[in-house]
């Protein structure tokens, strides 16, 4: 590049960032900090609060922690409680292992099967939300859905999914709308794997498994973090679940992302909600961590033998 | 070890036939390579008999046995590839005892046996390292040393060679030399590189848009090339191909072509038979046949303006634009004092060239010892 273009490029970059920076300023780093902020007030929508909302340190963190209603019924412990089994069985018990599997296999498929298969997968991903909730309330009905008629043609009794089964409702229906994602990531990690590797695995007779375990995985390992880190928090944040069971019934689907919203924006305790965004964010930020660190460790050990 | 036999062997992908039919018989304890250039279906004739490409027809048999719609891993061969296929999160030990893990062998059993090979092609020494942390040279015999630590009826070498630099190839070539003949294994061999195929085979199979054009000891392909595109593949340079045509004249037969003079030929039965079909052929002069020629004393020349005169050390590489255009080379013991752009000619002896008839084929020649 000539000096010329490299003098103009330090001006004219600023004037190309400036408008994202701008909405990324407004929409994710001011609300980031001013949550922060909020969680340490009494602010909410109605009331005196709303007008002049006051500081109060620490307790809405400790109204969330407080003993006598942790565990309470609607309370903040057996939401925590429920939305980290929600994340190990749905997203990555559900989606991680769903979509490698998924990748794993559509790996052998002709290119056309291969191409239905994601197509199908990637529908589940890219429906609105709306959409797709209408299309599982369809599914589940006790007396017309499609499931039900499935079942009772299969002499199975037929079930009020919602209602009988709320948690593993939501858990099948997040592994089935995110696995895409995975699926995708992983195909394309599959893809950078030189099929050298896998043929001379092959020509030495290693199994399907063994090839997994011994060459696959410990090369993608980096995709596998990062899809391990996006599928946590997005699962951790993930809404939709609420078009099909508002929680209910009793809380018995009461994921923090439900539980937030009950708390900020029916009984408008912005204040608290704020609270639980911080705590939840801090959860995230551990996970993530974590599987930093065992990517690392992995890593580390490779090293360690050089 | 063993034998392989490859019987009507075809590949077609759709409608494109990428191998056509090969026959193709290899002996126990022989070293074969096939050579052509990319897209001639040399890797995917290896490809085949590893099992890792089914055929559209025929039959692959190794050691006798039919092993045709047999898995990889059921033809008990070790392979290695272009790539070396190291697995960069495994030490070299790791790598090369990858095949006995496979196999359920205990670990102090098969480290002890990556130990032994390791020690045998001079890697012992870097059994701890990573792929990432060893030279391309050393790579290249881990994955030879995987391929040996289990024995195999059969080795196959994916171009082997092609990721090395031209220095350490011609070190690696002679070490696999060496390795095979004083192990007696069966290899195929693929590669593009001519000098590697001479330098390596017992036989090379030279192969052509699907098909093996000459399949024969490397100095009888470079001696009695079957086709000019033997011809004008092996060599280095390759053989000199120049157009001619010919006249009778009784007994006699005169070739003349651009740039090309020639003494007449008397009694050659098969050149008399080509010429029933085709007045056309092509006359095929290796290039340390020629010599450079002064003035008109030789009766077989070529003649035209000199190209390009490249000292090597020990030889020189002169190269003639013929009058017809046609582009020559010799290569001359010495230098030779020539100046760019000026006249020039080279001569050869009667006994030193080969006729190729219109269709490209090798007319069997009367200099040659009719028993061969």
């Amino acid at each position: 590049m000539s000096s010329r273009g490299a003098k103009v490029s330090s001006r004219t970059g600023v004037a190309f960032m400036t408008p994202a920076a701008l909405l990324i300023g407004l929409f994710v780093v001011f609300p980031f900090f001013w949550i922060i902020a909020v969680s340490f007030s009494n602010r909410s929508l109605l009331g005196a609060n709303a007008l002049h909302p006051q500081f109060v340190g620490l307790k809405n963190y400790l109204d969330l922690f407080d003993p006598a209603t942790f565990w309470g019924q609607g309370g903040f412990g057996p939401s925590l409680w429920l939305t980290i089994q929600f994340v190990v069985f749905s997203a990555l018990c559900g989606q991680v292992l769903l979509g490698l599997v998924l990748a794993w296999i559509s790996r052998e498929l002709s290119p056309r099967a291969k191409s239905l298969l994601h197509g199908i997968v990637m529908l589940a991903w890219i429906l609105p939300d709306v959409v797709v909730g209408f299309a599982w309330f369809a599914y589940l009905d006790r007396d017309a859905g499609t499931l039900n008629q499935l079942l009772r043609g299969l002499n199975f009794p037929a079930a009020d999914f919602l209602i009988e089964h709320p948690f593993l409702t939501i858990c099948m229906f997040n592994a089935w709308r995110g696995a895409a994602f995975s699926m995708m990531l992983f195909d394309a990690a599959l893809q950078s794997i030189p099929p050298s590797y896998l043929e001379t695995a092959d020509v030495v007779g290693a199994s399907s498994w063994q090839k997994l375990r011994d060459i696959v995985l410990p090369l993608i390992r980096g995709h596998i973090v990062t899809d391990l880190i996006l599928i946590t928090m997005w699962t951790f944040n993930v809404f939709t679940p609420f078009l099909l069971t508002a929680g209910g019934p009793s809380f018995e689907s009461d994921i923090l992302p439900i539980y937030t919203y009950r708390i900020a924006f029916k009984s408008f305790e912005f204040g608290k909600g704020a609270a639980i965004g911080v705590i939840v964010m801090l959860i995230n930020l551990a996970f993530s961590l974590a599987y930093l660190r065992l990517a690392q460790r992995g890593l580390r050990k490779k090293g360690k033998a050089a | 070890m063993a034998s392989i036999q490859l019987d009507k062997i075809g590949k077609s992908f759709g409608a494109v036939d990428t191998i056509r039919e090969i026959d193709l018989a290899i002996d126990d304890g022989e070293f074969v390579c096939l050579l052509g250039p990319s897209g001639c279906g040399k890797t995917t004739t290896l490809r085949m008999i590893a099992g890792l490409e089914q055929p559209s027809r025929g039959s692959i048999r190794i050691g006798g046995r039919d092993v045709t719609c047999a898995q990889p891993k059921d033809r008990n061969i070790g392979m290695v590839f272009q790539d070396y296929a190291l697995y960069p999160h495994m030490t070299i030990a790791d790598n090369i005892a990858y095949p006995l893990k496979v196999r359920g062998v205990a670990e102090a059993t098969r480290h002890e046996k990556a130990r032994e090979i390791a020690e045998v092609l001079h890697i012992g020494q870097l059994l701890d390292r990573l792929p990432a942390q060893i030279s391309g040279g050393q790579q290249q015999r881990t994955s030879l040393a995987r391929a040996l630590v289990h024995p195999a009826a059969a080795f196959l070498f994916d171009e082997p060679l092609s990721n090395l630099d031209a220095r350490m190839r011609v070190e690696a070539r002679a070490f696999l030399h060496h390795l095979q003949r004083s192990r007696g294994m069966t290899a195929v061999y693929v590669t593009h590189d001519q000098a590697e195929a001479m330098a390596l085979s017992t036989r090379i199979a030279v192969m052509c848009a699907g098909d093996i054009v000459q399949y024969a000891p490397p100095l009888e392909i470079y001696r009695r090339p079957a086709t000019t595109f033997v011809a004008g593949f092996v060599g280095d340079p390759p053989m000199n191909l120049v157009a001619a045509q010919a006249t009778r004249n009784g007994h006699d037969v005169a070739l003349r072509g651009a740039g090309l003079q020639m003494a007449p030929i008397v009694s050659w039965p098969a050149l008399d038979l080509a010429l029933e079909r085709s007045d056309r052929v092509t006359v095929g002069v290796r290039p340390e046949h020629l010599r450079i020629t002064a003035g008109d004393v030789a009766t077989n020349r070529l003649h035209g303006k000199l190209f390009a005169n490249e000292a090597m050390g020990p030889e020189s590489l002169v190269t003639l634009d013929l009058d017809g255009g046609v582009r020559v080379t010799a290569r001359i013991f010495g230098d030779a004092s020539l100046r760019i752009e000026s006249d020039a000619a080279f001569a050869f002896d009667a006994d030193r060239f080969t006729l190729f008839d219109a269709q490209g084929v090798r007319i069997p020649g009367a200099a040659e010892d009719p028993s061969n």
